[in-house]
């Protein structure tokens, strides 16, 4: 079990992690909280692969699993926003209906073979710095370099530009953000299909990249559900979700490997002798999910702050509230 | 701000009606609620119908081979309720913790971990092999309620103590619970190397009908068993809990309003960790009768997503426990009719659509839409 593997292979899994939480985000700074990520990265995962296998170009298939997952988050939108339903029910019914969707046109795809993958590739220079460029820029997919672009500038888009500014306003005071002739409505629509694009990215991310093909639902194995939880962990801040994500696709990765070696730091390793015990490494990244929560949770309630304040809630104009 | 000085948009004058939608001032009518959940169940098989249209098929035959496998004889329809008990006894775990906006996602968690409780009675083994079968169906129940509560539990306090989004905590039991009972069927209670335990002795089973075709010739062959009198007890159970009981009041006083509860001097922390605990248990029950009484082992696939199906049922039955019943019926025999069709995704899909027109149609009982004919200026 090589260390410098297990990352580098780590900030491969978690970039499809980046893409789904910065993506919800994004959906839960504008007030719209979106439970179907897990849905959404299936849907992205699905589309991309089977639009990879039949036009032989794997970035119109990760484009389509965007577009896919973009559209299909709408259902959400329009149920939440203008039909002002309960956001916690529409979300979990568009995860069912992506999932379901998801399988039925997925199914025979996992038989498909040399569908076509996206690049890989080492970038010159930077690769050249010890262990961590090993780690981060050798023979990584272009998407984990698109991911090191992401965050940061998700980061500067919130909190340093105007749209941003309308972005959070719309999140924490619609009403206000309402008299200063900000469209609420329509930019939670907006950053709703932000969110299902960066939902499909990551699970075209998955299909495409990190561990080409399709397995049903085993193909994200709950990464959308574990990206709803980042988000709480991350503060609603892209760059504490970077590295909530890469730390959880160390976490992944690790499980994997740790199972090989005979001993571990000298000692015997239990893993190898019982591979039963596999299985409760499999708990783990779940286990630390729930973890996570709570510290998210307590330093939320710390600094009496993090959660943008309409959350959940649909705008009505001229209502009395947020 | 557009220059007209009609406030109408331009272009639609020419219909010489308009529809205004309005916030409902009156709670609509007892019949309307269900009345919108049959029209979602019935345009979702009109959705259905067109997309195996799309796949090839032909919806008329589906449907009516749907009906013939889960209601055309006693035998099938005893085997439709074999499915509909564990869908109500999850329907209801979900049903009263929605009630109180505590969004337990992981009755399927809960229902493996009584499914494990009652197995851990036969295998560990607690009762020597040939203890009286009304013994067996005693502590296996307690144990299944009991490991499903306690399943239940960890996320309740989690939620109770450090205010951890349930949603997100429910839903990675789960995970966690799959993977626990993996490790035993695997490991631990494998059978000769199997990925599942040995059979159950006879009177460790809950009893069937067919058991008593000595008797009641009519029985032969009928499966259902006993954990459909658990599920229907649970249900009337649950109703008066919720309807009949100061709990009940404080559930739904919590979940229509946490404000006035907390000022009401109830205490919301309390709730959670008790409904949590019911919640779980009867997720839990539902594993146990499910083991007991139909699969007589502990297996990887002793649930097609039951603690899943039974969101969507509580929603359909809009949370009312008799409702539950008659959703969990329905849904047994999409399952039932449901496993032979290809490909294996249509129920789970029909199952999203018919919840995605559910959510969307709640906005008819907070809103109305009035027609007017539209006056000439």
């Amino acid at each position: 079990m090589d260390l410098i593997i297990v990352l580098s292979a780590g900030v491969a899994t978690g970039t499809a992690l980046l893409f789904a939480t910065v993506g919800e985000i994004f959906a839960e700074r504008s007030g719209v909280m979106n439970l179907g990520v897990e849905g959404m990265m299936l849907l992205g995962a699905m589309t991309a692969y089977s639009v990879s296998a039949s036009s032989g170009s794997p970035w119109l298939g990760a484009l389509a699993g965007m577009l896919a997952a973009g559209l299909i988050s709408q259902i959400h939108a329009y149920i939440s926003i203008t039909l002002k339903a309960d956001q916690v029910v529409s979300g979990l019914a568009l995860n069912f209906l992506a999932s379901g969707v998801s399988l039925v046109l997925g199914e025979g795809l996992n038989s498909l073979k040399g569908v076509p993958a996206l690049p890989f590739f080492s970038i010159p220079l930077l690769v050249n710095i010890p262990i961590l460029g090993d780690i981060l820029f050798k023979n990584q997919s272009v998407l984990v370099y698109i991911g090191y672009l992401l965050f940061p500038l998700a980061w500067y888009f919130i909190n340093r530009t105007r749209p941003g500014l309308h972005l959070r306003a719309v999140g924490e005071y619609p009403s206000a953000a309402d008299s200063q002739g900000i469209n609420v409505i329509g930019l939670r629509y907006f950053y709703t299909f932000v969110g299902g694009l960066l939902a499909g990215l990551g699970g075209a991310a998955i299909s495409l990249a990190i561990s080409p093909g399709w397995f049903s639902e085993k193909t994200s194995a709950g990464l959308g559900w574990i990206a709803v939880g980042l988000v709480i962990f991350a503060q609603w801040d892209p760059i504490r979700a970077a590295g909530g994500s890469y730390i959880f696709g160390a976490l992944r990765r690790l499980i994997l490997d740790i199972q090989g070696p005979t001993t571990i730091l000298g000692l015997r390793n239990p893993f190898y002798y019982n591979p039963y015990y596999g299985f409760f490494l499999q708990m783990l990244p779940y286990a630390f999910t729930v973890v996570v929560l709570v510290l998210g949770s307590r330093e939320a309630i710390r600094k009496r702050m993090g959660t943008p304040a309409a959350l959940g809630l649909p705008y009505v104009r001229g209502q009395r509230g947020l | 701000m557009t220059d007209s000085p009609s406030p109408k948009p331009a272009g639609q004058n020419w219909f010489p009606y308009r529809f205004k939608v309005e916030p409902r001032l009156k709670e609509p009518p007892a019949w309307f609620s269900p009345m919108l959940s049959l029209a979602a169940v019935v345009v979702s098989l009109f959705i259905g119908a067109f997309i195996i249209h799309l796949a090839g098929g032909d919806p008329w035959k589906t449907y009516v081979h749907i009906a013939k496998s889960s209601f055309g004889s006693v035998g099938v329809i005893s085997d439709t309720l074999v499915k509909a008990t564990p869908l109500i006894l999850v329907g209801l775990a979900c049903s009263i913790a929605f009630r109180m906006r505590i969004w337990n996602i992981g009755a399927e968690g809960q229902f493996f971990l009584g499914a494990w409780g009652a197995s851990l009675i036969v295998l560990l083994p607690v009762l020597p092999e040939d203890a009286p079968q009304w013994l067996f169906i005693l502590t296996t129940m307690a144990s299944g309620i009991l490991f499903g509560a306690l399943w239940g539990l960890i996320p309740a306090v989690l939620k109770a103590r450090f205010n951890v989004n349930e949603i997100i905590s429910t839903l990675m039991m789960n995970y966690i619970a799959i993977s626990w009972n993996n490790y035993f069927i695997y490991a631990v209670w494998s059978d000769g190397g199997f990925q599942m335990t040995r059979m159950f002795q006879r009177n460790a089973w809950l009893p069937r009908l067919a058991d008593y075709a000595k008797e009641i010739p009519a029985f032969r062959g009928l499966t259902t068993h006993l954990g459909l009198v658990f599920a229907l007890l649970a249900a009337v159970v649950v109703y008066l809990i919720l309807t009949k009981s100061q709990w009940g009041y404080e559930i739904r006083l919590i979940g229509d309003n946490p404000n006035a509860a907390h000022y009401a001097g109830i205490s919301i922390n309390k709730n959670i960790i008790l409904v949590m605990l019911l919640s779980g248990g009867l997720a839990g029950l539902a594993g146990m009768s499910e083991i007991t009484g139909v699969v007589h082992r502990l297996q990887g696939a002793i649930s097609p997503g039951y603690g899943f199906t039974g969101i969507i049922i509580a929603w359909l039955a809009k949370l009312n426990p008799f409702g539950v019943i008659i959703a969990s019926i329905l849904f047994g025999a999409l399952i039932l009719a449901g496993r032979e069709m290809q490909p294996h995704g249509i129920p789970t899909m029909i199952q999203g659509v018919i919840m995605v027109l559910l959510i969307a149609s709640d906005f008819f009982t907070r809103y109305t839409i009035r027609i007017t004919r539209r006056m000439e200026e």
